[in-house]
């Protein structure tokens, strides 16, 4: 093997790309469960073009010995089983000089967008080398070569695979096996990489480590805070919180029914929680908007429900696949009237187990709907995680004892929140309205109702101890990086880089959007000069909230873009750079 | 069931509430009140255990009128509110009331997916061929020439045949009534009620001060001449052909309703975690 070029590296990362049917993602997936199985961490993207079946589809994959939350800025590697169409993902597969591309001379040579960053090019022959071990497929050979390239044990590409084709049978387990040793092996003709710094850590028992996709956290994070029905209507990329929730909710006693639309479905979920049974949606931003008249209501009616908001580029039907924080607005402000509401963002794939587990306890104890901002780079990644502790808080509304005497459904009380009867109890029935009401619960349209009821459903939020879950800290230092969700990871990483230059600065993760959280923002700012704003999307949404709703200190600027392409590392890194140093 | 309920059957009475309804004087609506309570009484219920379900109109105001838990939604939407308080609550008795607007218009395509989806609900829609609460727009049971601000000499649009449609849709139980005859009315309802899956019941409920000509309705209204039907074809093929005044019980099927299971599985959930565990 001929010397690494760098001798040791934190992470690795490698894009596998190729067109519909060429088994890009099984490729990816396996190749994840191979550095899972050798004990790193891992994570894998989806990118596809928009066909249903048969386009372009790249898996990008980023390994290391520490967690891994966010793509790096560029990809030391790109095997492209085939080249068709694969230039349209230039922008997300940023090579340079450093970079090696590897693809088969029969499908022809690497686009000239690729190539034209100066990445050197092996080529080798998948499909010949496939052929020649009957029964295998090219996306076999690319997984060996992936996984020797990455330094990662044969022995775990192996274990990895017998597991995974057991149910081919024998036949096709032993070709696929010697397709994948065959691309393992060529690894070695290519010029060698540098290897992961630090030591793998194999963690067995309770603290074994998690594969799972933030759409499948946010639906266990449901099921954990005590969610027992879900009405669905399938969305990308919101859909498999639903399909994951599908055969789960049954399991504890829940249950899953599909709707005829999003009108329908968060109607349903207002009707089952009235009815006693915390419940949950899922969904896009063209179904979030169709719910805002429900959500409303759940608002007015004080019915607790939680809906799980994958975003995705917008506006209008947007790009469906890719993602973008782009709506922070609808949440914060997409209902009429004055309608305070909750709004969490979980802020990493484990996360979303967490932050929905959370928005469920906070939306049953006070009675309010909460959204929950995730969204496709989350949802539909798939990571090797630490297991996601349970935080131990579970939906529990305060309810009405059976025969209340004078039984006020909309009481004004210290906390803001009233016992709320659950249908079947006697002696508390009471009518849930959206129109304004009395304490009784009874229609009036008179000021002194409207201001007291206006007044509670603001001050049970308002009130109410988030605790320490309002927001992630870390680090310190005169400039301070405020963002949220999948930008997080981003940032933390430079920070990271910039502490190693010398620069310090503190790191400001939001989990909770709604209700403000002025005094702890205050608190966490403290000191700073320099606030600035990171998010992922067109018009700074988050930053001119933050703008309008808190008074931040020194001098606040907004760093921004939207998606479909991810916040990357080195973009804020050098954010931080120039500013300390201006 | 509640322990009082084996002894003290309650009267229609008791399931009235003490809130004034805002309705005009004369209204069909106040004798479909009287029609829901008499029919709780006959089925010896118990307000804690009945949920009224419903959308936003004149008809919808109905929910906060009963002594029973209520449920007063948004415009169109109280069929899926319903639907998913009873798959979650399977135990509760829902009735869910609307208007021809509420219903058969912004509502109409949850209209036909409950009749489909046959969830075990009584549907009551007050139909007056109007949007009363707006005070007077042609509605999609109107007649074509009907004049009125919004529509000056009339839709020009057939009307929709409601209870045709939710045949062709897969209701379980279908009948027409009037609110002229509170007892007939409570009786239909009544049978709905008994009848497991989705039912719905189409009561003519005059709107007295937008489409006053609505009086003469108590002259026009007969008993169907026919028996309930389990034939839907049939059934739909009689209701074709007749005026909309045939009053009655008119088809009644026997499909399952559907309630996926709840409260039967046992597992805690960190059973789920073996799925994510490496
Ligand atoms: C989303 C929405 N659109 C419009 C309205 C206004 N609106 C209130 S009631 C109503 C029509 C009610 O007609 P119907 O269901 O026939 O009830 P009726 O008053 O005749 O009993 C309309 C259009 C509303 N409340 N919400
Ligand atoms: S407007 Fe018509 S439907 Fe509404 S309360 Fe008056 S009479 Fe009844
Ligand atoms: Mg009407």
């Amino acid at each position: 093997m001929s010397k690494p070029r760098e001798k040791t590296k934190d992470s690795i990362s490698i894009a596998i790309t190729g067109s519909g049917g060429a088994g890009v993602m099984t490729a990816g997936n396996l190749l994840l469960e191979v550095a899972a199985q050798a004990g790193w961490y891992g994570l894998m993207v989806r990118s596809s073009g928009p066909q249903i079946r048969g386009g372009e589809a790249a898996a990008l994959l980023r390994f290391s010995h520490a967690p891994v939350e966010c793509l790096d800025d560029r990809f030391d590697v790109l095997i492209g089983i085939d080249w068709q169409n694969i230039h349209r993902f230039a922008d997300e597969i940023p090579l340079d000089a450093s970079s090696v591309m590897l693809g088969d001379p029969d499908q022809g040579e690497p686009p000239e967008v690729f190539s034209a960053r100066g990445a050197s090019y092996v080529p080798l022959a998948f499909k010949q080398m496939a052929k020649a071990l009957p029964g295998s497929w090219p996306n076999m050979i690319a997984l060996g070569l992936a996984a020797g390239l990455a330094g990662l044990p044969a022995d775990s590409v192996k274990a990895v695979l017998q597991k995974s084709l057991k149910k081919g049978g024998g036949e096709k387990m032993a070709a696929n096996l010697a397709a994948a040793e065959a691309g393992y092996a060529a690894a070695s003709s290519v010029p060698a990489m540098a290897r992961l710094a630090g030591q793998a850590a194999h963690k067995a028992g309770k603290d074994a480590r998690w594969l799972i996709t933030g759409n499948q956290a946010a639906g266990f994070g449901a099921v954990r805070g005590g969610v027992r029905f879900c009405a669905a209507y399938p969305i990308t990329p919101a859909t498999e919180v639903l399909e994951w929730l599908a055969p789960a909710l049954p399991k504890v006693g829940g249950t899953l029914v599909q709707a005829e639309d999003e009108l329908a479905s968060v109607n349903m979920i207002v009707g089952a929680s009235y009815g006693g049974v915390p419940a949950l949606t899922a969904t896009a931003g063209p179904g979030l908007s169709l719910m805002t008249e429900a959500i409303g209501l759940a608002v007015a009616a004080e019915v607790p429900i939680v809906v799980v908001d994958v975003m995705r580029g917008g506006p209008s039907t947007g790009i469906p696949a890719k993602s973008e924080q782009s709506d922070v607005s609808i949440a914060l402000y997409g209902l009429h009237g004055d309608a305070p509401r909750l709004v969490v963002a979980p802020n990493s794939i484990a996360d979303c187990v967490s932050a929905t587990q959370w928005a469920v306890h906070l939306a049953e104890a006070l009675q309010s709907p909460a959204i929950v901002l995730s969204d496709q780079y989350f949802g539909q990644t798939r990571a090797v995680v630490d297991p996601p502790a349970d935080i131990g808080l579970v939906g529990d509304r305060l309810k009405a004892n059976a025969g209340a005497e004078g039984y006020k459904r909309y009481a004004i009380t210290d906390s803001g929140i009233s016992p709320m009867a659950v249908p079947g109890t006697p002696g508390t029935a009471y009518t849930a309205d959206g129109l304004e009401h009395n304490e009784r619960g009874l229609p009036s349209s008179q000021s002194g109702d409207h201001i007291r009821q206006l007044d509670k459903r603001a001050k049970k939020l308002a009130q109410f101890d988030y605790g320490e879950r309002w927001a992630e800290l870390e680090g310190e230092g005169e400039l301070a990086v405020v963002t949220f969700g999948s930008c997080t990871g981003a940032a933390r990483e430079a920070l990271a880089r910039a502490a190693a230059e010398g620069i310090k600065a503190r790191l400001v993760s939001l989990r909770l959007l709604s209700p403000v959280q002025p005094e702890r923002l205050a608190k966490a700012l403290a000191g700073a000069k320099r606030v600035l704003v990171v998010e992922q999307n067109h018009t700074g949404q988050l930053y001119r909230y933050l703008r309008a709703e808190y008074d931040l200190p020194g001098e606040v600027r907004s760093f921004r873009h939207p998606g479909p392409l991810p916040m990357r590392p080195d973009e804020i890194h050098q954010q931080i750079t120039e500013w300390s140093r201006s | 069931m509640n322990t009082v309920a084996a002894a003290a059957p309650l009267t229609a009475q008791a399931f009235k509430s003490d809130y004034k309804p805002i309705w005009c004087p004369g209204c069909g609506d106040y004798s479909v009140l009287s029609s829901f309570t008499k029919a709780f009484a006959k089925l010896n219920l118990r307000p804690e255990n009945v949920a009224v379900v419903s959308g936003i109109g004149c008809s919808s105001r109905i929910p906060a009128y009963t002594n029973c838990y209520g449920f007063h939604g948004v415009h169109g939407r109280s069929l899926a509110a319903a639907a998913g308080l009873k798959l979650a609550r399977p135990d509760l008795t829902v009735v869910v009331a609307s208007g021809d607007g509420d219903g058969y218009s912004i509502g109409g395509n949850h209209f036909l997916h409950a009749c489909r989806r046959n969830v075990d609900l009584t549907y009551v829609v007050m139909d007056n061929h109007v949007y009363g609460m707006t005070k007077g727009q042609p509605s999609p049971t109107t007649e074509p020439d009907w004049d009125s601000k919004l529509s000056p000499g009339g839709t020009g649009l057939r009307t929709f045949n409601p209870l045709v449609i939710a045949l062709a849709a897969g209701a379980n139980f279908v009948a027409r009534a009037f609110a002229g005859d509170p007892n007939g009315t409570a009786e239909i309802i009544a049978e709905a009620m008994r009848t497991p899956g989705f039912s719905f019941v189409e009561i003519l409920s005059p709107c007295v001060t937008f489409r006053p000509e609505q009086r003469e309705w108590k002259q026009m209204v007969r008993p169907a001449p026919v028996t309930p039907t389990e034939d839907a074809a049939r059934a739909a093929r009689r209701l074709m052909s007749d005026d909309g005044m045939n009053i009655g019980v008119l088809f009644k099927g026997d499909r399952k309703p559907y309630q996926p299971p709840i409260g039967k599985g046992k597992k805690h959930p960190s059973d789920l975690e073996a799925e994510f565990a490496l």
